[in-house]
């Protein structure tokens, strides 16, 4: 097939460009990983509401063949799902009845380095093109209908330690992707790929080499182990032309005294030309982290009055414990409050720099190294004007640093962390729930649902949960807000109050990715995955 | 002021211990070397059946504090140091002990000495004995588990040898409240109809919680169908440390400390 033809069903096919920019008016389709370009995780279908969410009724269930933690989040498209399972397998179903139109199986590298699990979070879809990366660190370009390959390029050293986990995000004729891999000494990077070929069209790094804007905040050679990994989709505005990345934790992890300076990227947000990859500006969260405090967060866009005056906002729940408020056409810091305990730092500065505050070796940090909240999809409903963050409400721990000796494609952490224990030898809960059985008790750490108002950072309302709580957020038009947990159970809240509507137990299993809404033949369906599961809900009835 | 008031407030419920250490020129020892070798050697024993759960095979098991190296400011000489040993510290993890005059001068003397020549080696216990008292004046199975024998209102001991260390095994005699690990809190339900279910958890999240009930039944409740939901923080659980001697409460952790068997 022609470069020619394939451009022109990229601009003719089922999801144009335009297609993607309009999708808030298209709610029957979830058309990116986070819905739409602005990262709300919103959906104006209001077919389910707070007076029948009690209704709903499990439709179908998809059992994955793969175990493992699953972390995707699905593209739905005129009533087809596209949908990723781990290690990095495509599977097109019907979202109406869960039943499979085919299954793409990637084999690429079995030597490929993931921190933190074989995951694949989900794919892009532009024209009749799914896009994803994989865990051998290649991008590859799918033929919707058929899940044929069209291109497969290599975009980065797997065996150094790059691995692409996140879905990629496709802006006009691009497909832009961030590159894992920041535990293991990578020099990470944000890419943008023609849709039509795969030829890189820009590149940028998330650590300058010496001489480029940055590399005044590196000292020696450390920038080039210096981390900064992508590993959740960004997001994009249309009419700023700019894509917003929150990227990862410098390398080593926990040794900061090994990288002197503020070690930029890392721990940042920044502002890209969506057609060139230059920086219009950055925004860094954590200066010199020494806690893995990735700032991998959905940076998340908001039109909304700042100060009386309308404004183009961008909101992110850092892993660092503070909610930021941030001008998305400046970078200009608006807001920095903390939305769990904080002791690394006295407080933010006029310009939402930390006055931070180590603790003293053998001394309690909060929050913990996983942090106040994490990759799980937050959401921003325009109805309600809340932020909602799934958070870890009251872990901590203690952090030590060790000097790291780079040794490529090997973890490079400089230290560790262990959480704080309720009681001598008492189990604290892991990282990533194994088993169903919790032992650890909300004594040890527990999660919650927060509301929080981005005008000032104050909580509105929390759902408390036992256990924590990895899972993202959806929230909807009729005020209704779904969300997982650790425990198994698929909640529905009322958006304004926190009140819990409806609840589903699919198991004691994890619920680790965030949920969709979408319409097929006028049936309004929510789904989520837990375990291994995907479950598909819609109201009672035909 | 509040600290002489404290020292007083124990001295007038003073045990033995405390006068029979007061009674001996206290100054004249308050130095390494000074102690006699079988009194450190006594201590040592002592010192592994109560304080090595916690303070260490080393003395610096407790955040800031080196028993063997000091400085102790809140023990600075013998006597300070057996009237701390007497009232514990209270608000800290460090409990009140009522020793026998003789194990009480002999800790006082290990520690004293800097954890003089080689006893700072716990002494073994005789397994065989701990099961003894286990058994028998223990009793131990009267709550908790091995294999067939004993019942289910404390956590099963079948294979605690395997899941925890031996020193979290003498904290527990020790400081059972202070050592309880949350899962093993135990809780009280009353229904909305008035009914009790008191018991153990075996597992809980947000809405609902499975219970082994003191009587011996697997119960799952619902919390929202609760009138009232409690868990306890105080372990019911006796503390070992003042009603076995300090060699039976070595015996009786190297015997716990073996319980490593498979459950049938």
């Amino acid at each position: 097939m022609t470069t020619f033809l394939l451009t022109w069903l990229i601009l003719i096919g089922q999801v144009t460009s335009d297609t993607l920019v309009r999708a808030a008016g298209q709610p029957k389709n979830w058309l990116t990983y986070s819905g739409t370009y602005s990262g709300q995780r919103y959906s104006t279908l209001t077919q389910i509401d707070r007076a029948n969410v009690k209704n709903l009724e499990m439709k179908w269930l998809l059992q994955n063949q793969v175990a493992g933690p699953w972390e995707s989040s699905p593209l739905v498209v005129d009533g087809i799902m596209y949908l990723t399972q781990r290690p990095n397998d495509v599977i097109a179903l019907d979202a109406r009845t869960g039943r499979i139109f085919w299954i793409y199986k990637y084999t690429g590298s079995p030597e490929f380095k993931a921190c933190c699990g074989a995951n694949n979070r989900g794919l892009a879809i532009l024209g009749d093109t799914l896009f994803m990366g994989t865990l051998d660190a290649h991008v590859i370009a799918l033929d919707a209908r058929s899940g044929r390959v069209l291109w497969n390029v290599a975009v980065a050293e797997f065996a150094h330690g790059y691995s692409i986990t996140l879905a990629p995000l496709a802006v006009k004729d691009k497909v832009i992707i961030g590159a894992g891999g920041g535990e293991y000494g990578i020099r990470g990077f944000i890419a943008a790929y023609d849709a039509a070929t795969g030829k890189e069209a820009w590149r940028f790094n998330t650590i300058p080499a010496p001489g480029e804007p940055g590399s005044e905040t590196w000292s020696g050679d450390a920038w080039k182990n210096g981390g900064g990994s992508l590993w959740v989709t960004g997001t994009y505005d249309p009419a700023l032309n700019l894509t917003y990345w929150g990227i990862g934790n410098p390398g080593p992890d926990f040794n900061a005294g090994q990288r002197p300076g503020d070690n930029l990227f890392t721990d940042s947000v920044v502002a890209l030309d969506a057609d060139t990859g230059k920086l219009r500006w950055h925004f860094q969260f954590t200066p010199n982290d020494r806690y893995d405090w990735d700032s991998t967060q959905v940076p998340v866009l908001v039109d909304a009055n700042w100060n009386g005056a309308p404004a183009k906002l961008l909101m992110l729940a850092n892993r660092n414990g503070f909610f930021y408020v941030i001008d998305r056409t400046s970078g200009k810091f608006l807001l920095g409050k903390p939305f769990v305990k904080v002791n690394w730092t006295n407080g933010l500065d006029a310009n939402g720099r930390p006055v931070q505050t180590p603790q003293p070796p053998g001394a309690t940090t909060w929050p913990g190294q996983q942090g106040g909240t994490s990759w799980y999809s937050p959401a921003y409903s325009p109805r309600t004007g809340l932020f909602y963050i799934s958070t870890w409400e009251d872990v901590s721990g203690i952090f030590t640093s060790q000097p790291a000796q780079y040794q490529q494609g090997q973890y490079y952490w400089g230290g560790n962390f262990r959480a704080t224990r309720p009681a001598p030898d008492a189990p604290v809960a892991p990282n990533i729930r194994r088993g169903p059985i919790n032992n650890w008790t909300d004594a040890a750490s527990h999660g919650a649902v927060v509301a929080l108002d981005p005008a000032t950072g104050e909580r509105k309302w929390t759902f408390k949960m036992y256990d924590l709580t990895d899972a993202g957020i959806l929230t909807t038009a009729s005020d209704l807000l779904f969300t997982g947990g650790r425990e198994g159970y698929f909640q529905a809240l009322d958006a304004r109050t926190g009140e819990l509507l409806w609840k589903s137990s699919l198991g004691s299993a994890q619920i680790l990715s965030a949920p969709i809404t979408y319409e097929v033949e006028g049936k309004q369906y929510v789904n989520i995955i837990c375990g291994n599961v995907m479950a598909a809900y819609a109201l009672r009835g035909e | 002021m509040l600290i002489l008031f404290r020292v007083f407030r124990s001295l007038r419920v003073a045990i033995p211990a405390i006068l029979a250490l007061a009674a001996m020129p206290l100054s004249a020892q308050d130095h390494s070397g000074q102690y006699p070798p079988a009194d450190i050697a006594g201590g040592a024993r002592v010192y592994a059946a109560l304080c090595i759960g916690c303070h260490g095979p080393t003395g610096a098991g407790v955040g800031g504090i080196d028993l063997r190296q000091g400085p102790l400011p809140r023990a600075s000489t013998d006597s300070a140091l057996a009237t701390l040993l007497a009232t514990g510290i209270p608000g800290t993890g460090m409990p009140a002990f009522r020793l026998d005059a003789t194990d009480a001068r002999m800790l006082v003397a290990f520690i004293r000495s800097g954890f003089e020549a080689s006893t700072t080696t716990a002494p073994a216990g005789d397994a065989a004995k701990g099961k003894v008292i286990f058994e028998g004046a223990g009793q131990c199975l009267s709550c908790h588990r091995v294999n067939a024998s004993g019942r289910d209102v404390g956590p099963d001991l079948t294979d605690v040898g395997r899941t925890r260390p031996a020193a979290a095994i003498q904290r527990s005699l020790i400081d059972p409240t202070g050592s309880m690990q949350p899962i093993n809190r135990p809780v009280r339900a009353v229904k909305r109809d008035g009914s009790v279910i008191a018991g153990r958890r075996l597992n809980e999240d947000t809405y609902t919680v499975q219970i082994l009930t003191t009587e011996g039944r697997l119960v799952s409740l619902v919390k929202a169908e609760l009138a009232q939901w409690s868990v306890a923080t105080t372990s019911p659980m006796p503390s070992f440390k003042d009603t076995l001697k300090p060699d039976e409460l070595i015996d009786l952790v190297a015997y716990i400390a073996s319980l490593k068997g498979t459950r049938p």
